[in-house]
């Protein structure tokens, strides 16, 4: 089963990323990279750049709208997510545990349609 | 007592919840239905106490109105075969509760909890429930997994209580180490989830570890005669004396060697130590007593500055007999590292199935220590990663990224 971790950091997450790889926050999110790479479960993930970087649209009746910046104005944002190979929900909430922006952030954990995917990709015979 | 209505609600439902839950289950073996009875019956107290004020004995006063809810709830429910029995089994129960502790019902309910038909994996979190009166919530954060899929375990071992007519009864003498060590097991996983929270950051988790001492001290009142019940307790002390030691003003973590003692409880630590003696008065030494004494090991190694590792290590080849588990071995193997040198703690932890350590950081964090010990820096590093990459706990976090960082800068200044 395919699970995914949506990283949500709060402003301060975002301020403290930095470009020293040897940043304590670097060090341990490369930490965690390599137990989940070791432990045989990653399958992909993605960092994204701060909210405030990027832009939401929308067709209305035709009508494009753009705005600037995340689709919901929370205080957390999300700023990554990691898919995972797991037998479980509960083995995935352990790894999200793990996951250095949980002591800060938050991580929600979700499963992976498989069902809607193989319609959508048209495997579902 | 105090007179504030929802005070006394609330002390009531924190002291008395397990043991009326017990009390109005014993005869009909349905915990769910008196649990649904019993928070009728708070909810009716928080309406009529301010009104009409306290009643004298307020947990007489939930007993009789859940158990009136009991037996109106059975008499509604004709289909169901069994209600007139259910109403006889009610009505047959002594109406004067007053003033006796029932402690024996309790010690029942904790037995039930733990009976062999249940899932060992829902004994704990089903005496957090039913004995203690937590929500679903609140124990499964402690044992992380959602809310939903918690509440969805406890009731199926509800059901299986009613289902399986599972014996209300404290088992006979043979079966007793049995269920004994059940409900032991089962108190520690509830101390130990209260435990891994550190300093207590999250003050429901802390409930949890005092709720598992309580419950400890209740067995002992029951069977003064069971020595790993004593040990059992005499370990929850021995932790629970150093929780304010274990974190540094600023949150960080700190390890036993540089605690300060002087934030030990130490009339936690004497109640602990006559607690072990007592117990090894019986000389049938279990897993309790010996993860007690490790404890008083250590705790006598950093008062004097001066720790007895080669006991340490015979204490944990002790474990590893009674029950070879990861966390015992990966003990005598870090006690052999301090007592015999880095080389022969590094073998021992080679000699374990790396399928069983590869997401156990305690193994991660004390390869990392040997390897650094014995100069290996580079391995070290990535010991230290893995170790850091498992971790849960913030402030761990930061101690083992610090003492990787110290480890490169060792290796930089020898080149």
């Amino acid at each position: 089963m395919r699970y995914m971790m949506l990283i949500y950091e709060t402003p301060d997450d975002f301020r403290a990323r930095s470009n020293d790889r040897n940043h304590p926050m670097i060090a341990a999110w490369r930490a965690y990279y390599k137990a989940m790479v070791d432990a045989g479960i990653y399958v992909s993930g993605a960092p994204l750049e701060a909210p405030a970087t990027g832009a939401t649209v929308r067709v209305n009746a035709g009508k494009r709208q753009v705005q600037d910046g995340p689709y919901a104005d929370t205080k957390e944002q999300l700023g990554g997510q990691i898919i995972l190979e797991l037998p479980s929900l509960d083995a995935a909430l352990d790894w999200a545990a793990r996951c250095p922006t949980a002591s800060t952030g938050a991580i929600e954990v979700r499963a992976v349609s498989d069902e809607v995917r193989a319609m959508v990709e048209g495997t579902d015979g | 007592m105090d007179d504030d209505p929802r005070r006394v609600v609330e002390h009531v439902a924190r002291d008395s919840y397990g043991r009326l839950v017990a009390y109005l289950s014993a005869r009909t073996h349905d915990v769910a239905a008196a649990e649904d009875a019993l928070a009728d019956a708070f909810v009716a107290a928080l309406r009529t106490w301010p009104r009409d004020g306290l009643p004298n004995n307020p947990e007489a006063w939930l007993f009789t109105a859940a158990r009136r809810r009991l037996i109106d709830q059975a008499r509604h429910e004709r289909t169901r075969a069994d209600a007139a029995q259910t109403i006889r089994l009610l009505v047959r129960q002594e109406d004067d509760v007053s003033d006796s502790v029932f402690p024996d019902e309790r010690l029942k309910l904790l037995f039930v909890c733990a009976h062999p038909e249940i899932d060992a994996a829902v004994h704990t979190p089903l005496m957090l429930q039913v004995v203690l009166g937590l929500d679903a919530a609140t124990i499964g954060s402690a044992f992380l997994t959602s809310p939903a899929a918690m509440g969805q375990r406890l009731s199926r071992a509800k059901a299986r209580i009613r289902e399986a007519d599972v014996a209300f009864e404290i088992p006979d003498r043979q079966e007793l180490p049995a269920r004994l060590d059940a409900v032991l097991d089962a108190i520690y996983a509830a101390y130990g989830s209260g435990w891994d929270d550190l300093a207590g950051a999250d003050p429901r988790r802390r409930g949890l570890a005092q709720e598992a001492i309580w419950l400890a001290r209740m067995v002992l009142q029951l069977l003064p005669d069971e020595p790993e019940a004593r040990g059992l307790l005499a370990l929850m002390l021995y932790c629970e004396a150093r929780r304010v030691a274990r974190r540094a003003a600023g949150g960080d973590y700190v390890p036993m060697s540089e605690q300060d003692t002087s934030l030990w409880d130490a009339p936690m630590i004497d109640e602990a130590e006559s607690m072990l003696h007592a117990a090894a008065a019986a000389q049938r030494v279990g897993r309790f007593q010996l993860e007690a004494a490790l404890q008083s090991a250590h705790i006598e190694g950093a008062r004097h500055g001066r720790t007895d590792w080669q006991g340490i290590a015979a204490l944990y080849e002790g474990l590893v007999r009674t029950a070879p588990t990861i966390g015992a071995l990966v003990g005598r193997a870090a006690a052999l590292g301090e007592a015999r040198g880095p080389v022969t703690g590094l073998a021992e932890l080679d000699a374990i199935d790396p399928q069983i350590v590869k997401t156990y950081q305690p193994f991660w964090a004390v390869r990392a220590h040997l390897l650094a010990e014995a100069g290996r820096s580079r391995e070290a590093a990535d010991a230290f990663d893995r170790a850091i990459g498992l971790t849960e706990d913030g402030a761990t976090r930061q101690f083992l990224l610090r003492r990787r960082q110290q480890t490169e800068r060792a290796d930089l200044n020898r080149h």
